[in-house]
């Protein structure tokens, strides 16, 4: 007997199809498309091709702008890697050691600012390193290197490693309560045959616990990624969309947002930012198809 | 036995402790300094508020100039009106795709999958067009439909998780009884998976609590902001009002930390409920 075609399959699907489709799905695609056009001073779009792109990337003046986005993303990630990731796989291991006393208080302080929003954490490290107010200042002086303060959020070097571990502080959050779950999910008899065998508890984790978890890092990794190169709130409420000063802190996210809306001297202009949404789209996808295709597959094997 | 898995215990407490104060340091300052008078917020900005140094003039400020509550209502409407419909369109997906088997089931749990790994924000120009179009720019419609096509992508695939759990017998004994299949969803399923609901509840607020950029091009007039786009513009606004600051910034953090408060088992669990797989 043929099954029939269930319907009601269909009514219960439609609703977040439809909206997710209409809001998601399709301006994405359209947003692609509106990249290829150019948009005359009267409002007339015209189809160019490739045109947008090449001006962004060789014209001098937007390429300039365009590469020193591109880097400044790449070096607002690295930061992420090189110090939230570490310090959330610090804390994590820390947390999984078996009678940790109040470890569920400590994962709640820890967690909790991720929940806030990145305009309350970034205003609030903002006063804290402000000189005029010197709560920062003041702690240096206290810990005798008072000397070495700086308005580093006000520096062309020092803006961009500044806003990164604003960011770090708050999201380091999620890659611990990631990586802690998976180091929890290790069965204890794998660690409790080691120590038979005599390996101390720096061993353990080098050569048991953490090539165990390698699939989370790669999962931290991506999701890391995503977010970074998605990143514009935490950027704009501190530095404002100039992404000052002299554009040190620029990253994808408030290039696109200029290009789109304009501001100050720069002409808004939809077409633009359509292409340039759609290279950080290119890049997220090239970073979650080297997730899936190298990282992901060479992984599984160590999964248990 | 585990004992000699450990390192020193002195040395996990440090670090862990070490690290509490770094987390909450930040967040206590702004709060304890609400609670002052401009000079004690510069003079002693470590100390408590005293009976000589305490002033609610920084709440006084913000109550009365901005539109504070009117941005707290539409961040509140947004919110839940948002997540009701994540809840019920993502279950009833998630449902869909999780117990039925038919053509093109596959490609769609594959479709709501990529939505999950690439930002919405990437189809704002075309967001906004279609807004524009709908003539529903500054409206707190515009908003929610854009964070129901958001949420809606982890709802499917958290919710798919759970429905997958729900014994076999169950549905059968009800399709035995000749019961439709609405309302063994909404009678048998639902009332099930109601902890998944809630993890997934919470988990879908907070970014959509938090957001700064859809209320900052769909809906930035005075009356659509949300509190987050709020506190953003006139933190600007009054960055010479230390008080205002301070309040405004305090404003904005205590209804996260009182859900969080609430709600944290549940947070987590999604988390690691997502995590393990």
């Amino acid at each position: 007997m043929k099954k029939k075609f269930p319907w009601h399959a269909l009514v219960f699907v439609a609703p977040a199809l439809l909206i997710y489709a209409v809001l998601s799905a399709f301006p994405l695609i359209g947003t692609l498309y509106t990249g290829l056009f150019t948009q005359s001073d009267a409002g007339v779009y015209s189809f160019v091709g490739l045109q947008n792109y090449q001006t962004i990337l060789m014209d001098p003046q937007w390429s300039h702008t365009f590469w020193n986005a591109m880097y400044n993303n790449l070096k607002f990630f690295g930061f992420h890697m090189l110090v939230q990731n570490p310090i959330a796989l610090l804390l994590a291991a820390l947390l999984s050691l078996p009678n940790v006393r109040f470890s569920a208080t400590y994962r709640t302080v820890f967690f909790l600012p991720t929940l806030l929003s990145v305009v309350i954490v970034g205003f609030t490290w903002q006063l804290i390193l402000s000189p005029r107010w010197g709560v920062a200042e003041g702690f240096m002086n206290m810990l005798g290197i008072g000397q070495y303060f700086a308005p580093w959020l006000g520096l062309e070097e020092t803006v961009l490693p500044t806003l990164s571990l604003m960011s770090n502080w708050q999201y380091v959050g999620i890659p611990m309560m990631l990586i802690y779950a998976s180091m929890i999910s290790i069965p204890d008899d794998i660690i409790e045959a080691a120590l038979v065998e005599g390996a101390s508890p720096w061993r353990i984790f080098w050569q048991i616990r953490l090539p165990l978890i390698l699939p989370t890092l790669g999962l931290t990794t991506i999701l890391t990624f995503v977010g970074n190169f998605n990143a514009f709130d935490l950027i704009y409420a501190v530095k404002g969309a100039v992404a000052g000063p002299n554009y040190s802190s620029d990253i994808l996210g408030t290039l696109f947002y200029r290009t789109f809306f304009g501001f100050q001297s720069q002409v808004a202009n939809p077409t633009m930012g359509a292409a340039v949404a759609t290279l950080m789209f290119l890049v997220i996808l090239m970073g979650v198809g080297v997730y899936f295709v190298v990282i992901q597959r060479r992984l599984q094997r160590y999964s248990l | 036995m585990f004992k000699r898995v450990a390192p020193s215990r002195f040395f996990v407490h440090v670090t862990l402790m070490a690290y509490a104060v770094l987390a909450l340091f930040p967040i206590l300052l702004v709060l304890v300094n609400s609670f002052k008078r401009r000079d004690a917020i510069f003079d002693s900005p470590l100390a408590l508020p005293t009976a000589e140094t305490f002033s609610l003039v920084g709440y006084v400020k913000v109550l009365e100039q901005a539109n504070v509550l009117n941005y707290f209502s539409n961040s509140l409407i947004v919110t839940v009106v948002s997540l009701f419909f994540i809840l019920l369109f993502g279950a009833m997906a998630a449902w869909a795709l999780s117990e039925y088997r038919f053509p093109g089931n596959r490609w769609l749990a594959l479709f709501f999958a990529f939505g999950i790994m690439v930002p919405i924000r990437l189809g704002t120009v075309s967001i906004l067009k279609i807004m524009v179009a709908a003539d529903l720019v500054n409206t707190l419609t515009a908003l929610i439909l854009v964070y129901i096509a958001q949420g809606l992508p982890l709802a499917v695939m958290i919710l798919s998780e759970f429905m997958a759990q729900v014994p076999k017998e169950l549905k059968d004994a009800a399709r035995c009884d000749g019961i439709s299949e609405y309302s063994i969803f909404y009678h048998v399923i639902l009332p099930l998976i109601r902890p998944a609901l809630a993890t997934v509840a919470v988990f879908t607020m907070v970014p959509i609590w938090n957001d700064l950029w859809f209320p900052l091009i769909l809906a930035p007039s005075d009356q659509t902001a949300t509190i987050t786009l709020g506190v953003q513009q006139f933190v600007g606004q009054y960055s010479t009002d230390w008080n205002g600051v301070m309040s405004s910034l305090t404003l904005a953090m205590v209804p996260v930390i009182i859900l969080y408060a609430l709600f944290s088992r549940q947070l987590i669990r999604g988390i690691t409920a997502g995590a393990v797989k």
